[in-house]
């Protein structure tokens, strides 16, 4: 996405970025973007919040038209509510470590027997 | 006012994390995440296009609900606004919340209702969908069939919301 956005402002299109991986989009270098520290999948407001959803895009347009230079990020105070997301998402520990490394070995399984199939 | 103890209040490394739970499934070389020093820069004043007289244009990362596999780059009329879009094959965090609404990702509705009250000029007629496991190679010629499309559409803002 951040290099669709690079390419549309290269082109004289104004655009800018709303979204919750700051550090992805954020270091491929946009021009704009608004930061909403939630997790992955609402990265305009929480379900059913009308207002908050419209705050966002307001916040974004607000930025295209005041930013005076690239690498403009504008982080919005949105309050999920609770933290725990933020250890559980993509989650790795002594608890699941095992477990992970046999999905990652039974991924691969079943690539390399769809690549075989392929091949005869 | 929380009176919640904000002992976690950290944003998250999506790349860190990523790089961590791929590297516990085996896969030994991290995926690499695009980086430029150099970054192109629009200033909207310069323009001479005022907000209340913008097309505005929405690039998602998210599908119409019906689609033929192996997905590909589509523009929609953005109105009606879709009550509901494909993302279950997307990386978001599927125990924390759900995408029912698709007020949270897809900003159509929002932006129909900024343009009615005037503070945009209008909503692009199409709105554009990209899919993201392509190497970064597709990803550049998908960008520049956006470009065009956008420029067809007379899009002067765009707003890219990536779940």
């Amino acid at each position: 996405m951040s290099l669709v956005a690079r390419h549309l402002e290269a082109e004289g299109i104004a655009t800018v970025i709303v979204g919750s991986a700051q550090d992805i989009v954020e270091s491929a270098g946009v021009p704009r973007f608004v930061f909403v520290d939630y997790p992955l999948g609402n990265p305009l407001g929480r379900p059913g919040d009308l207002a908050e959803q419209r705050h966002s895009v307001e916040a974004a347009l607000d930025l295209v038209a005041s930013a005076a230079g690239p690498r403009m990020t504008r982080r919005l105070d949105f309050d999920w509510g609770s933290d725990e997301w933020r250890d559980i998402y993509m989650h790795v520990g002594d608890d699941n470590r095992e477990q992970l490394a046999e999905l990652g070995r039974q991924r691969r399984d079943k690539q390399s027997a769809r690549k075989n199939e392929v091949g005869v | 006012m929380s009176d919640r103890p904000q002992t976690h209040r950290r944003t998250v490394s999506y790349i860190d994390k990523s790089r961590e739970f791929y590297g516990a499934h085996g896969y030994g070389k991290p995926y690499q995440w695009a980086s430029y020093d150099e970054v192109p820069f629009v200033k909207w004043a310069d323009k001479g296009v005022d907000l209340s007289e913008a097309t505005v244009g929405v690039v998602t990362t998210s599908f119409p609900t019906v689609f033929t596999a192996p997905k590909e780059l589509y523009a929609q009329a953005s109105a009606p606004v879709p009550d509901a879009m494909f993302t279950k094959d997307l990386s978001w965090d599927k125990d924390a919340t759900h995408t029912n609404d698709v007020g949270t990702f897809l900003p159509l509705a929002a932006l129909h209702a900024l343009a009615d009250d005037g503070v945009i000029g209008k909503v692009a007629d199409r709105f554009y969908g990209v899919p993201t496991e392509y190497s970064q190679r597709r990803t550049h010629a998908d960008a520049e069939q956006i470009v065009a499309w956008a420029k067809d559409d007379g899009v002067d803002v765009m707003v890219l919301v990536p779940l």
